[in-house]
């Protein structure tokens, strides 16, 4: 029977009620007394040198407060990267400066040259068209496997070439891995590209900086995952300023990402610019220039080989992959093709010799960094894409192929770096096998036939990292972050309770699902807790939300803070029980003396903590308790996908008739929430298979600059999901026992779908190895017919 | 230019400029925030309210077009005493909603959809919502919330 | 956007007047425009709106049985009220956008502006109608004049466009993913004195007529009959979303879907 309340149950959302009545608080609802607005002059030249910069006719318009460049930033840091990443020969990744506004160089369409801070948007945008620039142009480096070339034009001058670094992982003996190969019964090959996506939150960037004289304190509000980050961010490597002095809100938020976790450029000035102005100053991003200035996801380009054995087994795995990182490094873009990629490789699969290799590429475009599910789709979409190539070429069914090789003993050590705690992929195939209703796929495939289509089946199987962690783990890797949480359970006097928490819900719904866990721990009605986030004035710290983290992580140190809290009031209630502190048991939000009738209600006890008249003396008062939690291991959700497509022979269109999703979550907290992530994630996952394509043309003009060209998933576009989360291996290191599931969706389903058209042109006769994604219609026309 | 207009029910009226958006009118100069603006080529609905009865995308419309107009919000959706209405209900009932940004929008479009179609098929749907966007939902439940709030039973709609 | 005077005249007469203003512009709907003004790619002094203008709105039938629409009538009713009389184009009308965009957006607006990718143009072209405009009439095929160009004088409106009925006919459209417009559309129309098939989306001097189909067509009415006919696709668009050959292909296939329509 499904739970009414508490962890498993499905709570309906609280913070519906304001969304849905129009009273949510973004950042751009936010106005401020007396604020200016900030455009940003950007390049419309992909590369090119500033010769000039003449901001004196602007200045002069109506309305201008002040005009910025990148001289009025020579005194502060540029945009710092969260990740240092160790090439192959020991050496640390070339790390270019970024500045806030450009200094001596644009590097990529939207690179921001000028700031115009004035009384109206319209004063601004009129003054920056006023402000003469003169820019020489250079070659754009776009192409990354050109930009590889000794001689080809560098992105950043004073580094020796455009690679940031190659890297490896895995078996580091090339005649160890090129003898595996030798001896294959059988090698399947697969060059592909992951394809270059923008993440596209329906809320854009806004940034509201604001500065107050008399007490010399900052606020910014902003659209992100992470205030905290924020701060620490800005504080330490940008703006030198005292964290105590900055308070960084994160409102409600339209969805991140990923998009709304690094530290921007915009949020940095709009802070600097509300102190040089005297007045608040607001940007917000419009969407045409959000398609210019978020980072970018994906962007690789891969070539993949798989050896197998007579008995196919996989013996070896070999990968080498150009990763885009754009005109620099964001935040954590250095992390997302090694680190959250390369680990990934062994899949759920007990591969014996892996070896990744990446070489991480400067070029004129965007910065590109973490977008949903962050290298973890890229491993899983080149995996499970050779698999499905290597059942394929050696005439065997995908799925039988996959169960042969999955790890099956837990813990598991992958040749790639990571110890899977625990899984279960046959029971997960076993419950994609029945939800899916795999055997009625031939019948189903006969009755497209009789409409003139081609259907396929896709199979996908994944697992993910999640929880990233532990702090001195990812140190050695990298990391220059701790990526533990932080929450303070604050217990009123009359027993509700606020706790604070350094997660972030933009969509993921903690305000309902984080009280259910409380509430189940104390016995008392969801109702009386209140989630508390966003505002580093208001949490103890805390890391953010992304990478699947906010339960796994922030929810255990949640966990811990409230076994303190009730470990506290447990004394109390021994005090006033009059008996031994080892008999006080709760449950249902009473403290009894076991064995006993005697008992006293979690009110009470609240009321006397704050009241402390009949109280312990040993005990201080008040019930108030803050716990950081770093994890002892990533968690490891896994999953097993099937994607039905139709294939229109003559258009070359697919539509996704069918999509059934298995995952592993381990626990779960909120099953309607979970499966709302999972839709959420498939949905974008088809997004990328079929529709989005981030591209740019050879002079680094971004030819997909609007939703008139980058095709976002429609309502049209998908079908109703089917998604089964009953195979649950719980976590063995965290006390929830929970993994994560926010990124699942958009992990498993890319390969999904392209296994599936590839299967429907297969099964039509049509022999095709493999088409790009988006498996737009012309590409899937010009597949059949080439 | 001076323009007034019926907004919930409610007479309004504000100098504006001819360049101004109806969009920027609500939200501007009569902080009606429920309207959100998600993007400047008219793809994304956030921003969709009525005009005289019909969607109508705020963001892609002067504001003094609407001079005159009846306009409605999401804010003048919730009954008088702030309880739900059936399709806002049906939305929480049926987790149609995650971050919120596009929500307006799909409500109001939701709402004109079933005022012209009392009981749509998911086809229709899925279709009607073309110009809506949401980012989280991957739109199953949205769809599955409508249909829900036409009074169709869901029940044997797959997952949650 | 930059600043511009907006007038709202309730006559043709008056809009005439308002739009003499130099760098005047009239606005129908405004669905392409105002993104237009918002990227700050177009400047007008002033906007004329066509929406308070009452003889410039409806649809209505004449006597002669053609199906005349006010140049400031939206999609949505067209969509609605040609339904009876022209059940193709009002399938046509309720595919253009989404349905907030065809609440505001006009046929006027459309067919002025001849977007390559719009719907209306293949219409109105494939329908052999006239623009009925505040000085004369012009002939579709005299009308269209490449991409984003038109026959129109500065300051000229239109104020209907009349459309002889065909004995059938059908707008097939294949959606450019993203904005939704067509990536290829064919609209299709049997007359009693001959066939029209009209093309949009697909080349590079906007809506045209494919000739050699029309003139096939003439002969037997067949969807084999087009067998080894296809427009050049040296002249068509190519774009992220389909190469020149993959238009040309869609010409055939979405031509050979309106004929099995109309059959």
């Amino acid at each position: 029977m499904p739970k009414d309340s508490g962890i498993g149950a499905s709570s309906k959302r609280r913070e519906d009620v304001r969304f849905l009545t129009g009273a949510g608080n973004y950042t751009d609802d936010i106005n401020v007394h007396g604020q200016t607005y900030v455009h940003f002059l950007r390049s419309d030249i992909a590369h090119g040198r500033i010769k000039s910069l003449d901001t004196s006719t602007a200045e002069a318009m109506p309305g201008v407060v002040k005009v910025f460049t990148g001289k009025d930033f020579e005194g502060v840091g540029g945009m710092p990267c969260g990740w240092e990443v160790t090439d192959k020969h020991g050496a640390p990744m070339q790390e270019p400066p970024h500045p806030i506004l450009a200094q001596g160089k644009v590097r990529h369409v939207g690179d921001p040259i000028a700031a115009v801070v004035a009384d109206s948007l319209e004063q601004a945008r009129d003054a920056a068209e006023a402000i003469d620039v003169d820019i020489e142009e250079l070659p754009a480096v776009i192409d990354m496997k050109a930009a590889a070339q000794d001689g080809a034009t560098l992105v950043h001058d004073d580094l020796k070439n455009n690679v940031c670094y190659d890297w490896q992982l895995g078996e580091t003996d090339d005649a160890k891995v090129n003898e595996v190969f030798a001896n294959a019964a059988h090698v399947t090959t697969l060059d592909l590209v992951n394809n270059r996506l923008v993440a596209n939150p329906m809320e854009p960037r806004v940034a509201v900086g604001e500065y107050k004289r008399g007490t010399d304190e900052y606020t910014l509000f902003t659209t992100s995952q992470n205030p905290h980050v924020i701060r620490l961010l800005m504080c330490a490597f940008v703006l030198g300023l005292p964290e105590h002095k900055v308070r960084v809100v994160a409102p409600d938020v339209g969805g991140g990402f990923g998009t709304k976790i690094f530290h921007y450029a915009e949020e940095a000035f709009c802070t600097f610019a509300a102190k040089a102005c005297n007045r608040p100053v607001k940007w917000t991003s419009s969407r045409s220039e959000a398609f210019m200035s978020d980072a970018h996801g994906r962007d690789h380009v891969s070539k993949i080989e798989l050896a197998l054995d007579a008995d196919n087994n996989f013996i070896g795995l070999r990968t080498n992959t150009f990763a885009n990182l754009g005109a620099y490094l964001s935040t954590f873009s250095s992390s997302v093709p090694t680190w959250l990629h390369g680990t990934l490789m062994a899949g759920n699969y007990k591969t014996p010799v892996i070896q990744v290799n990446v070489k991480a590429m400067f070029t004129n475009t965007v910065p590109v960094d973490a977008y949903r599910g962050a290298g973890r789709p890229e491993a899983t979409y080149q995996l499970e894409r050779v698999v499905d190539k290597a059942a394929r070429e050696l005439g065997v069914d995908p799925i039988a192929l996959r169960r042969q090789n999955f790890i099956t003993q837990f813990p598991y050590d992958t040749p790639v770096a990571l110890t899977y705690d625990t899984g279960n992929y046959n029971g997960t195939m076993d419950k994609l096998e029945a939800a899916a209703d795999l055997a009625g796929f031939a019948a189903r495939r006969a009755q497209s036939e009789t409409k003139g289509k081609l259907r396929g089946l896709g199979i996908n199987c994944y697992i993910e990292a999640c929880g990233i962690a532990p702090s001195n783990i990812v140190g050695m890797l990298g990391a220059r972050a701790g990526l533990y949480d932080a929450a303070t359970v604050r217990v009123n006097a009359t027993g509700s309770i606020s706790v604070m928490v350094g997660a972030h819900s933009h969509g993921q719904g903690h305000e309902t699902a984080f009280p259910q866990v409380v509430a189940d721990m104390i016995g008392i009605d969801e109702s009386m807790i209140e989630i508390v986030h966003g505002d580093t004035s208001k949490i103890p710290f805390g890391m953010g939300t992304y990478g699947s983290r906010s339960l796994a992580v922030c929810g255990s140190a949640m966990v811990k803070a409230t076994e303190k809290v009730i470990d506290k009031a447990k004394k109390i209630a021994a005090h006033l029980l009059e008996a031994s502190e080892a008999d006080i048991e709760l449950k249902d939000g009473q403290f009894s003396v076991a064995g006993t009738d005697k008992s006293v209600a979690w009110g009470d006890v609240t009321l006397t903590a704050y009241v402390p008249h009949n109280y312990p003396l040993e005990v201080e008062p008040g019930l108030e308790e803050t716990a950081f939690y770093d994890p002892a291991n990533f968690t490891f959700p896994s999953g097993a996908y099937a994607c039905e497509v139709e294939v229109d022979p003559e258009t070359g269109k697919v539509s996704i008739e069918a999509f059934t999703a298995a995952d592993d979550f381990g626990n779960i907290v909120n099953p309607m929430i979970v499966d709302g992530q999972v839709h959420g994630g498939i949905g974008q996952g088809i997004g990328q298979a079929l529709l989005e394509n981030c591209a740019y043309d050879e002079n680094g003009q971004l030819l997909s600059a609007s939703f008139m060209d980058y095709a976002m998933p429609r309502a049209d576009d998908v079908p109703f999901y089917g998604v089964d989360h009953s195979s649950q291996t719980p976590c063995t290191h965290n006390p929830l026992g929970v993994k994560g599931c926010g990124e699942a969706g958009a992990i498993g389903s890319p390969p999904a779908v392209v296994n599936a058209v590839l299967d429907a042109l297969n099964s039509g006769g049509k022999a095709v190895d493999h088409i790009d994604m988006p498996v737009s219609p012309s590409r899937v026309w010009a597949a059949m017919n080439g | 230019m001076k323009i007034s207009m019926t907004v919930n029910g409610k007479a309004v009226s504000g100098d504006v400029e001819g360049r101004t958006l109806l969009s920027g009118f609500l939200r501007d100069h009569l902080s009606l925030t429920g309207t959100h603006v998600g993007c400047d080529t008219a793809q994304c609905g956030a921003c969709v309210v009525h005009v005289n009865g019909e969607a109508v995308k705020s963001c892609n419309m002067l504001a003094a077009e609407a001079d005159g107009a009846d306009v409605g919000t999401i804010e003048g959706q919730a009954t008088a005493d702030g309880s739900l209405n059936v399709i806002q209900q049906a939305f929480q009932d049926h987790h149609g909603l995650q971050c919120g940004f596009c929500t307006p929008g799909m409500v109001m479009s939701a709402a004109a959809l079933l005022k012209e179609n009392p009981r749509p098929s998911e086809a229709e749907i899925r279709k009607y919502l073309e110009g809506n966007l949401c980012r989280c939902t991957g739109y199953h439940n949205i769809v599955k919330a409508i249909m829900a709030a036409s009074g169709q039973d869901v029940g044997s709609i797959a997952a949650e | 956007m930059y600043s511009f005077e907006f007038e709202k005249p309730s006559t043709i007469a008056d809009a005439v007047a308002a739009l003499a203003t130099e760098e005047a512009q009239a606005l129908g709907g405004g669905q392409t425009l105002i993104p237009t003004l918002k990227q700050r790619l177009a400047a007008p002094s002033k906007l004329v709106s066509m929406s308070g203008i009452p003889e410039m709105h409806g649809v209505c039938v004449e006597d002669d049985g053609s199906v005349s629409i006010g140049g400031a009538t939206s999609h949505a009713t067209v969509a609605r009220e040609a339904a009876g009389s022209y059940s193709a184009l009002a399938a046509l009308a309720g595919q253009i956008g989404d349905p907030a965009v065809r609440n505001r957006g006009t046929i006027g607006g459309s067919v002025a502006n001849n977007d390559p990718a719009a719907c209306y143009p293949a219409g109105v072209l494939g329908s052999g109608a006239t623009v009925v405009t505040n000085t004369r009439q012009i002939a579709a095929d005299d009308f269209f004049q490449g991409m984003f160009a038109t026959s129109l004088d500065e300051g000229e409106i239109i104020t209907s466009i009349r459309f002889p009925v065909p004995q059938a006919a059908s707008y097939q459209k294949f959606l450019q993913p993203a904005s939704r417009f067509a990536l290829v559309g064919v609209y299709l129309a049997r007359f009693a004195g001959g066939v029209r098939v009209a093309v949009t989306g697909a080349s590079e001097d906007g809506v045209f007529r494919w000739s050699e189909a029309e003139q096939a067509l003439n002969k037997e009415f067949r969807s084999d009959a087009l067998t080894g006919l296809r427009v050049n696709p040296a002249n068509m668009i190519a774009d992220l979303h389909g190469s020149k050959e993959y238009r040309a292909h869609l010409v055939s296939v979405m031509t050979k879907r309106a004929i099995e329509a109309c059959i």
